[in-house]
């Protein structure tokens, strides 16, 4: 795989070109706070934008991802698949990560997630037919104190009661 | 014993986290002192104060500074705040409550290291405390505090950035992190080299905790020796201590780094919910080997806890009641170590699900006789035999839970179920409030 400039136009037929211009315009800014040979430090701030943007990591956007950082697109698959907040694969309109850690099941998360399931009909990373909510048990996050705790479109939200997560849900458009 | 408090007495102020509260409450008065003094000055001071590493790893924060080589530019500094360790929240709040603190500290640091650029590698579920520090570092170069003159006066360029992570425990291990901040996936490296000699970009890097770096400021304000004498023997200062489970009053708790945690437990805490009794309390976050409820009187201090055959770690005491099952946590603490192991290392990727399949087959009631000895067995193979330690963290708490708690383990293989039945997470399970830093949390 050649290295190419950043803003060079290869790799992107198959993505709308506004996406890829709002992608170039949030990413390049980004570039300035790695040396200029080291771009490819910036492949996480860059899939994440390729996900705000365009919904997924789809092969194209890792693509877009791996061509605007000079590495192959392998190195941007391997990025994408190995972290557990990057999607590789379309998800539901939100997104709710509910920890069930020790700290939190001590306090009644694996109550919640168990009541989640079956409310919304899905088993842990499922998508509810309506496409509205993908549902995922996620590992600790950081709200031991405040438990239980969920990950809403990746807005915290401590002190879970079973009530206060379907009132959330319910909120959800 | 003394109440000192360095981190938290911001925390719950009006605006805590602003450059102007910050500059009320005398910030930034360090960095203008630490400035008049020579750098090797300001190492000599964090090696007086017996700082050791808040991370987990309790290495003295003065000795690494001086670990990097003496004539190799540039050099890095990053500050870990990957805080992924079950049980662990503090972090989190000196981000929320006192960045600032935070990053006068990094520029003291950088500056008694001579180093121009620092990366606070922060956990991508983290995504509100990153803003919080994006507009914290945004208004230091307003201010000319960071860019191209420090503090505004000295001709010494210092740039501080933020580099959010994606979900994944194993980039708080401090080589998976530089290979995380240079774009890859987050595989640790083998050791040696250390980072201080080949770090980021194979340059010399600095890795501190958060609540490390945090505590220079005072360090330099008041001098190492203030700063050793706050704790006891080779460790100073106070430290966060994070509660959570089974008691009355979890939260984040800054006190001497020797505070007893049965003290911290019934009296700080409020003591069990419901007035139960403790059963098992994990001492420094998950990887820690747990303690049963007869250990719990002892002194938090990294060696005293490593006496007694475990480890302060991260700083979080996670507190099981006596209606708890430990087949049924263990099992919980498995699967995470499973779920974050890398895959780098064979012993680790094949030996953690293995683990967690086994230990949910015995709670469950489907165990055979034998299983538990396995299990032992089990982790016995994975502990030391990786190149980094998720392997051991994850093989401690299965080898301390058989061996603390073994005639519970063998009670669910001969009765073919789970004696705690539909409550094995306590017979109060509910959710309370909690005291960070001696205010009540609000979410």
């Amino acid at each position: 795989m050649p290295n190419r400039e950043p803003g060079s136009p290869g790799a992107v037929k198959d993505l709308p070109a506004e996406g890829v211009q709002r992608f170039d315009a949030e990413l390049f800014p980004i570039l300035r706070r790695y040396p200029e040979d080291r771009k490819a430090s910036a492949m996480l701030p860059a899939l994440r934008i390729g996900e705000h943007v365009f919904g997924y990591l789809s092969p194209p956007v890792m693509a877009l991802a791996a061509d605007r950082l000079g590495v192959s697109p392998a190195r941007a698959q391997e990025v994408a698949t190995f972290y557990v907040m990057f999607n590789t694969k379309p998800v539901g309109r939100h997104v709710v990560e509910i920890c069930t850690n020790v700290s939190c099941c001590l306090t009644g998360a694996d109550r919640i997630f168990r009541a989640l399931k079956q409310k919304l009909g899905v088993e842990n990373g499922g998508t509810t037919a309506d496409g509205l909510i993908t549902l995922r048990e996620v590992e600790c996050l950081g709200s031991c104190g405040t438990a239980p705790a969920m990950l809403v479109d990746e807005e915290m939200i401590e002190q879970l009661t079973l009530q206060k997560v379907e009132k959330i849900l319910g909120s959800l458009g | 014993m003394s109440e000192t408090l360095i981190l938290t007495p911001r925390w719950g102020t009006k605006d805590s986290h602003t450059l102007a509260s910050y500059r009320r409450d005398g910030g930034y008065a360090a960095l203008a002192k630490a400035l008049a003094m020579a750098p090797s000055a300001i190492v000599d001071e964090v090696k007086a104060s017996n700082l050791r590493g808040r991370g987990g790893a309790g290495f003295a924060c003065g000795l690494k500074w001086t670990f990097l080589p003496k004539d190799v530019r540039p050099r890095y500094l990053t500050v870990n705040a990957d805080e992924s360790e079950p049980g662990t929240f503090k972090d989190r709040y000196i981000i929320e409550y006192d960045p600032h603190m935070l990053l006068e500290g990094i520029a003291i640091a950088c500056y008694a290291n001579d180093i121009h650029t620092a990366y606070i590698y922060i956990r991508g579920e983290f995504k509100r405390q990153a803003e919080i520090l994006e507009v914290a570092i945004a208004e230091e170069y307003q201010a000319g505090i960071l860019g191209p003159r420090l503090l505004g006066k000295l001709d010494f360029a210092l740039d501080v950035h933020v580099h959010r992570g994606a979900g994944a425990y194993i980039c708080g291990e401090e080589s998976a992190l530089l290979e995380s901040l240079e774009g890859k996936k987050g595989y640790p490296r083998l050791k040696p080299p250390f980072p201080a000699v080949i770090g980021l970009y194979g340059k010399p890097t600095i890795i501190n905790n958060v609540e490390t770096i945090a505590n220079v400021p005072w360090i330099v304000q008041h001098g190492g020796a203030a700063f050793a004498a706050l704790g006891v023997g080779k460790s100073g200062g106070t430290r966060l201590f994070c509660v959570s489970g089974h008691v009355n009053r979890p939260g984040v708790y800054e006190k001497p780094v020797h505070y007893n945690l049965k003290r911290l437990i019934m009296e700080d805490c409020g003591g069990v919910l419901g007035g139960r009794q403790v059963k098992a309390v994990i001492p420094g976050g998950s990887s820690a080997p747990v303690l049963t409820g007869d250990e719990i009187d002892v002194s938090m201090e990294f060696d005293a806890l490593k006496a007694v055959g475990t480890m302060a770690g991260s700083g979080g005491v996670i507190v099981m009641d006596d209606s708890t099952c430990m087949v049924r946590a263990l099992s919980r603490i498995s699967k995470f170590y499973a779920d974050e192991s890398c895959g780098q290392c064979t012993p680790c990727r094949e030996g953690t699900p293995w683990m967690e399949g086994l230990l949910e087959r015995i709670e469950h009631g489907l165990g055979v006789p034998g299983d538990v000895d396995k299990l032992a067995q089990m982790a016995n193979n994975i502990g030391g035999q990786t190149i980094c330690a998720l392997g051991d963290a994850a093989a401690m708490p299965v080898q301390s839970f058989v061996k603390k708690f073994r005639a519970e383990f063998e009670r669910h293989v001969t009765e073919r179920r789970c004696p705690f039945g539909d409550h094995a997470w306590g017979k109060n399970q509910e959710t309370r409030e909690a005291v960070i830093g001696g205010v009540t949390a609000q979410v």
